[in-house]
């Protein structure tokens, strides 16, 4: 493998590996927090692609400033998490936090289940592409390889953004301090009288609007078909797991190693393409079970 | 449940040892049909379904298929194989259907096949790809109303060595799973017998359902084949397409898309000329023998205006099985004299079948496989159509490329030498003409 092509291969991880993080990291702080593993957080994501496409067709086909599509991603997105985000987390999920884990994960699979038909009910079956700012941003050159500056740009400043932004959020500011607090101690937390409720459904309209964004920013780079949400859910489990439950710098790392790991197999090993996520998973968790930055749960008597 | 058990049994005793002429007419003919209703395989399973009734309604409408409504009864494959598996059981035991048709996946096609012939009844494989089923085993119930994977990579590969005779090199990007690996290694086999000299420079297989082909398209990109086939199909095929063309991969290399009819439309103007497209079969919306028959045409309008979409390949599939169902049924009543026939009376009408759905007419095999011709054409750009069209068409005749009764498709391609190219029959047809 040349210099050049360890290059390319490089830039496609990264480019995916952007994707897949902010979705993951929306998992990955809602367990943190709700201590449930939330699957229907692959439904946000497939809604908020549909949403955006939508958008970006409709504000196209209303001959609007293409320009516009930028906002209307992000429109989808906060839209999507803020909306149903809000909806389920007051109407269902306030009512199993106290449940057995198995109920919580069966609960929110079954509310996938329920999403997935709302999909096809609004959207259909046939692939929806809308690939607007893609075209909006043209292509940039790399050693002779032209890529869409969406992808090698945009989706990697956003993701790197949403790092950031996240670690200064729960640093720096309040709301963000009293969700680190319930992540790490949750019955002293509420004992020093934080409201866990008002963190339970700040955590989750935050998580989900991720994932959703995450889906609004795929949606100009890929077909919308029934099963985007399940895919990506599985990815995001794994990049969860190879970070650690609950880390956030952890799932940026683990969607790197993910992302990486497959575009360099994709030159070196096209065979190995597939199983790459579950390969770094199987090696990561059999070195440390907790996951790269995880910590050992104490238990509590 | 015992005597209902009994009178089933009895039936089917009836059945066996009946008499001809035994049969009465009964109040509807039931068909059961395999389809995909959810997952990504549903942009081929919803079209057909839309279609197999817009089909049946109009034979109805005309009075059922010799005095008899049909009544269609659909099965989700995208639920699994075990749940078709099941289902079939259930509407050959339980509702008591006539005919099955089934299926689209090749593994649901595996498994329905020996079960059809266990339970004794009729069964199409109406859009079923792989060619082993009737290559491996002897069936005297299941038919296949349509071509297999062998003709239609066949028909794709020597069109492309007349359309581009000195391409050197191509690469593959095919799905990871059965269709994917199988095409590939059909149509390889065919290549290394037809055209020795070309060399294979990347062999991709990306996860099914794959969001994205940035990396593939990168290497590639890095690569420069002359030629890139893939026979991916649905949501996955229009992303590699797409994201090929965003960044210029299809002004670099000839793309050969096998199953790419079924997503003209629907790409758009981003698919640009100049590549190979097939159809699974003569199935083409604007096909050159009969677009301006107008039924053909009629079909075709009213399905758009019902979906908002042209039928694509697995539409004209479904109306294969519709017009084997009637042929065959008509044929058992001549024969019978007049009278309903019984369910192996129709059987037995299957036997060198010729029957025309929305294309050239398929003949059926002694070994129970449908002789169908083949489409493929090169895209361009006209001023009619929002999306590419084909141009510099070539109709197959299935004679010839279709695997002969008894040998197996790879032996048999094995065999073949670059003269064979030559010796093949084609009509050609342009868009203007």
């Amino acid at each position: 493998m040349t210099p050049q092509l360890a290059l390319l291969a490089t830039l496609d991880g990264i480019a995916y590996a952007a994707l897949v993080f902010m979705v993951a990291v929306g998992l990955t702080m809602i367990f943190g927090v709700m201590r449930i593993l939330n699957v229907a957080h692959g439904s946000f994501y497939a809604i908020g692609a549909y949403s955006a496409a939508s958008i970006v067709l409709g504000l196209t086909a209303a001959g609007m400033n293409p320009w516009l599509v930028f906002p209307g991603l992000l429109l989808a997105a906060v839209g999507v998490g803020a909306v149903l985000g809000t909806l389920i987390e007051r109407l269902l999920l306030t009512r199993i936090y106290t449940k057995e884990p198995v109920l919580q994960l069966l609960v929110t699979f079954a509310v996938f289940m329920i999403l997935e038909d709302v999909q096809r009910l609004v959207w259909g079956v046939r692939p929806y592409f809308a690939a607007e700012p893609v075209y909006l941003l043209g292509n940039v050159q790399v050693v002779g390889i032209f890529y869409t500056a969406y992808q090698l740009i945009l989706l990697p400043t956003v993701a790197l953004l949403v790092l950031v932004g996240l670690r200064l959020f729960l640093r720096r500011t309040l709301s963000g301090r009293l969700i680190v607090a319930v992540t790490e101690d949750r019955e002293m937390a509420t004992a020093l009288g934080i409201n866990a409720g008002r963190v339970f459904l700040l955590t989750f309209v935050l998580g989900s609007t991720l994932a959703a964004l995450g889906g609004a920013l795929a949606s100009p780079t890929t077909s919308l078909v029934p099963g985007i949400g399940a895919d990506m859910i599985v990815l995001s489990f794994a990049v969860v797991a190879i970070a650690g439950l609950g880390q956030v710098e952890g799932a940026a790392i683990a969607a790197l190693m993910i992302g990486l790991g497959r575009s360099f197999a994709v030159y070196v090993m096209p065979e190995l393409e597939v199983v790459v996520p579950y390969l770094v998973m199987v090696i990561v968790l059999l070195i440390r079970p907790e996951g790269l930055f995880g910590v050992v749960e104490r238990r509590r008597i | 449940m015992k005597t209902w058990r009994a009178a089933i049994a009895a039936l089917a005793t009836a059945s066996l040892f009946g008499t001809a002429a035994a049969a009465e007419k009964p109040s509807e003919l039931r068909v059961g049909v395999t389809t995909f209703l959810s997952g990504p395989a549903s942009v081929f399973g919803e079209p057909a379904r839309v279609g197999a009734e817009m089909m049946v309604r109009e034979i109805n409408e005309r009075g059922g298929i010799g005095g008899v409504p049909v009544r269609l009864i659909f099965v989700d494959e995208g639920a699994g194989g075990e749940h078709v598996v099941s289902e079939f059981r259930r509407l050959v035991e339980q509702e008591n259907v006539d005919v099955m048709f089934a299926s689209i996946s090749s593994g649901n096609c595996n498994a329905v096949a020996p079960l059809a012939e266990d339970l004794g009844v009729l069964n199409f494989m109406w859009d079923c790809g792989t060619q082993r089923i009737f290559e491996e085993d002897d069936y005297r119930y299941v038919f296949r109303t349509q071509a297999h994977a062998t003709p239609e990579m066949l028909a794709t590969l020597l069109y492309l060595l007349k359309a581009k005779p000195d391409f050197q090199t191509i690469a593959v990007v095919n799905q990871d799973y059965a269709w994917g690996r199988d095409s590939w290694d059909i149509f390889s086999t065919a290549l290394r017998a037809l055209k020795p000299d070309v060399r294979v420079v990347a062999e991709l297989f990306p996860r099914f359902g794959a969001p994205d082909y940035s990396t593939e398209v990168t290497r590639l990109a890095a690569l420069r084949p002359d030629v890139i086939l893939s026979t991916s199909w649905g949501g996955d095929l229009d992303t590699f397409i797409r994201q090929a063309a965003q960044r210029g991969l299809l002004q670099q290399s000839t793309f050969v898309l096998p199953l790419a009819e079924s997503s003209l439309e629907r790409l758009g103007r981003s698919l640009p000329p100049g590549h190979i497209i097939g159809a699974r079969g003569d199935h083409y919306f604007l096909h050159p023998e009969f677009r301006d028959d107008p039924d053909f045409q009629g079909f075709m309008e009213a399905f758009r205006a019902e979906t908002g979409a042209y039928p694509i390949y697995p539409v004209f599939h479904m109306s294969q099985a519709i017009a084997a169902l009637e042929a065959a049924y008509l044929r058992a009543i001549e024969a019978n004299g007049g009278a309903w026939p019984e369910r192996s009376q129709v059987v037995d009408a299957m036997a060198g079948l010729t029957f025309q759905g929305l294309g050239r007419p398929v003949t059926i095999r002694e070994d129970n496989q449908g002789l169908e011709a083949q489409l493929i054409g090169m895209t361009i750009h006209v001023d009619e159509f929002p999306f590419a069209v084909l141009d510099d068409m070539v109709i197959y005749d299935p004679r010839d490329i279709t695997t002969p009764v008894g040998m197996n498709s790879i032996e048999w391609l094995r065999s073949l030498t670059p003269d064979f190219v030559d010796s093949v029959r084609i009509d050609r047809f342009s868009h203007a003409q």
